[in-house]
């Protein structure tokens, strides 16, 4: 009798093993490659994004990875030796990574909800014919500050950013698109100047920022506005959204007068790719009204997708820092991509900058 | 024969993970991100000469403060009893045990303006004062990040002084400074030297703890470098300065060195 009951458990032990691996090896394991702090992950009750696309789709593993710049994300792609299916850089970036090869056409046919993207947002100067890209979120540039310690009186402009009186309180964006075109906002040149005098000068205004800055930082300004170590900041606006909610003396503006950076991050295809067809599944995911929704009630940003907002928390859908009225909006930019020659120029002058060696 | 063999998988190892690296950073320093043959990466990168003097300057100050503090610390450790000196060892290697990611952090959070002790002071009214984001606090986090390297070498030098030579000292008429000044000290250069190779060689190449612990104006050289590498995408700069950066360290441990061989011509005189 003992041998019998030994000899099933063996029996059931391999075939549980049989059926454990079998479900291993099947799985297709979807590398998503997004900025950190971009996607709702099931935390404070919001949908977990990538649990609920692997519960529609169980074949599928989601291997999810994070970066903290465009510039990060393209250095670590044209290094070479890794592989992603999905990655959702910024509007400039994306245009540069057409013009090299970067980016795969997508296959409209896996994504039939590409069909309920707004207009506005399709036909964009950095995908003219709509070939390599499903726009994930859109949002602005703006500061970011704390009620309690900064006066009213002194925002409303960028030049709050450069206000001594807040000297070791200030942190700056730590990346050269960004940091440039709040110095090109100030001197009142386009966002995407090419001219190297206007770079230049735009560089000497980031100089004279220095002395009065605790910090460059990303995602890393998070705890330190939280916990009022720093006071004021340029950041996007649905990260201001998450600071705000964790802290609400803090607070978000748009400048009143002065132009701001207005993006949109699409999900792309990466050239290497290696499941295409996977990668479209979960562009069109991530695209449906319902989940686009819960996602941007979380992250924070606008949703390109409009039936999107009957899915979302009404407060947030009619959010003056999400959505921005009309005539706010107007004086927004959109960066589209530099040549090679002016992103290295303005690399070079934000690193010397950053080094404190001026221009 | 055999005792080359017995090298052959460090010698393959050294090759892998030392020389091609050593040779694809030469590469990158002497080349255009084309690949083509120039030097322009060595003009730009003396363009941060304050950068390579500001780092020197800084590791030298966490070196003499290393020094200063550390050596006590051996000499007690070195002439404790035999059960004390291991916990007292113990302790000094304790910190190492941790990520040096993770003690810069925690440093952080007791410096800050809102950190712990800033936020304990302010219960008195008093406050906050000014702990971090100067050469100050960066040259301190240093000291706490490196000082363990000090004083290992100090101590394994310190603990074989032969007790004899100092009974001498004394037998012959030296007082306690005297014997310490022309005896004992000359004895421990060379845990002196390699406590401060030991110390300087990681400080000036350091980066993250000026980040954390310093203002804007507190980069240092591995900070900018690692930018090269991480943000910007310059390799060809940035692998310069580590070049560059390389030769001093070099330079300075030759200095080093030759101060042990004078140093022990002297001794043993």
């Amino acid at each position: 009798m003992k041998k019998v009951v030994s000899v099933m458990l063996v029996l059931a032990l391999a075939v549980g093993m049989f059926a454990l691996s079998g479900c291993g090896e099947e799985k297709t394991k979807l590398f998503v490659y997004n900025w950190g702090v971009n996607i709702a992950d099931g935390t404070d009750d919001y949908i977990d994004v990538i649990e609920l696309f692997m519960e529609e789709y169980p074949d599928i593993e989601v291997v999810y990875d994070t970066y903290d710049t465009n510039e990060a994300l393209y250095t670590r792609l044209a290094g070479g030796g890794v592989h992603y299916d999905v990655i959702i850089p910024s509007d400039y970036m994306i245009a540069r990574m057409i013009r090299e090869d970067m980016l795969s056409p997508l296959n409209f046919d896996n994504i039939p909800n590409y069909e309920l993207v707004d207009e506005t947002f399709k036909n964009q100067p950095y995908d003219p014919d709509n070939e390599y890209t499903v726009p994930y979120t859109w949002g602005t540039v703006g500061v970011i500050y704390n009620t309690k310690y900064v006066d009213e009186a002194d925002i409303g402009g960028w030049d709050l950013l450069w206000n001594e009186k807040y000297a070791g309180k200030i942190i700056m964006i730590d990346n050269s698109r960004d940091a440039f075109a709040i110095a090109e906002a100030r001197l009142g040149y386009s966002l995407n100047t090419e001219d190297p005098d206007e770079l230049r000068a735009a560089a000497d205004l980031l100089a004279e920022q220095v002395p009065v800055l605790q910090s460059y930082a990303m995602d890393g300004m998070y705890d330190l506005m939280e916990n009022e170590e720093a006071w004021i900041a340029p950041y996007y606006a649905g990260d201001a959204m998450m600071m705000i909610d964790e802290n609400p003396d803090l607070a978000f503006y748009l400048p009143e007068e002065e132009t701001f950076n207005v993006f949109i991050d699409a999900m792309c295809i990466p050239a290497n790719a290696e499941h295409k067809e996977e990668a479209e599944l979960f562009i069109n995911f991530l695209t449906s009204p319902e989940i686009s929704g819960g996602n941007m009630d979380y992250i924070g940003y606008g949703t390109p997708v409009s039936a999107a907002k009957e899915f979302m928390d009404p407060e947030m859908a009619n959010n003056p820092v999400a959505y921005p009225d009309e005539e706010t909006l107007a004086r927004g930019e959109s960066f589209i991509a530099l040549s090679d020659e002016g992103t290295r120029l303005m690399e070079d002058l934000f690193n010397e900058v950053k080094a404190g060696l001026g221009s | 024969m055999k005792n080359k063999l017995l090298a052959g998988p460090y010698i393959a190892w050294m090759a892998i993970f030392t020389v091609v690296p050593l040779a694809m950073v030469a590469y990158f320093a002497f080349t255009t991100p084309d690949g083509d043959f120039t030097l322009s990466n060595f003009a730009n990168a003396s363009e941060y000469l304050p950068i390579f003097l500001r780092s020197i300057w800084y590791a030298l100050a966490a070196c003499v403060i290393c020094l200063i503090v550390g050596y006590p610390v051996a000499y007690v450790i070195a002439h404790s009893g035999a059960n004390v000196q291991r916990v007292l060892y113990l302790l000094v290697t304790l910190p190492m045990c941790m990520s040096f990611l993770l003690r810069t952090l925690a440093l952080v959070a007791l410096v800050r303006d809102t950190g712990i002790i800033n936020s304990f002071l302010g219960l008195f009214g008093i406050g906050p004062l000014p702990l971090i984001r100067s050469s100050g606090s960066v040259i301190m986090g240093m000291v706490y990040n490196y000082l363990p390297y000090m004083i290992m070498p100090l101590y394994t030098v310190i603990v074989k002084l032969d007790p004899r030579l100092i009974e001498a000292a004394q037998d012959l008429g030296c007082d306690s400074v005297q014997c310490f000044r022309r005896v004992i000290l000359p004895l421990s250069v060379p845990g002196i030297v390699s406590g401060i190779t030991m110390v300087f060689v990681p400080a000036v190449s350091t980066f993250y703890i000026s980040q954390k612990l310093g203002s804007t104006e507190n980069m240092m050289v591995g900070d900018i470098i690692e930018r090269q590498f991480k943000g910007v995408a310059n390799q060809n700069l940035g692998a310069a300065m580590s070049l560059i950066l390389m030769l001093l360290v070099f330079i300075s441990i030759g200095l080093m060195n030759r101060f042990t061989d004078d140093d022990e011509e002297v001794a043993t005189i």
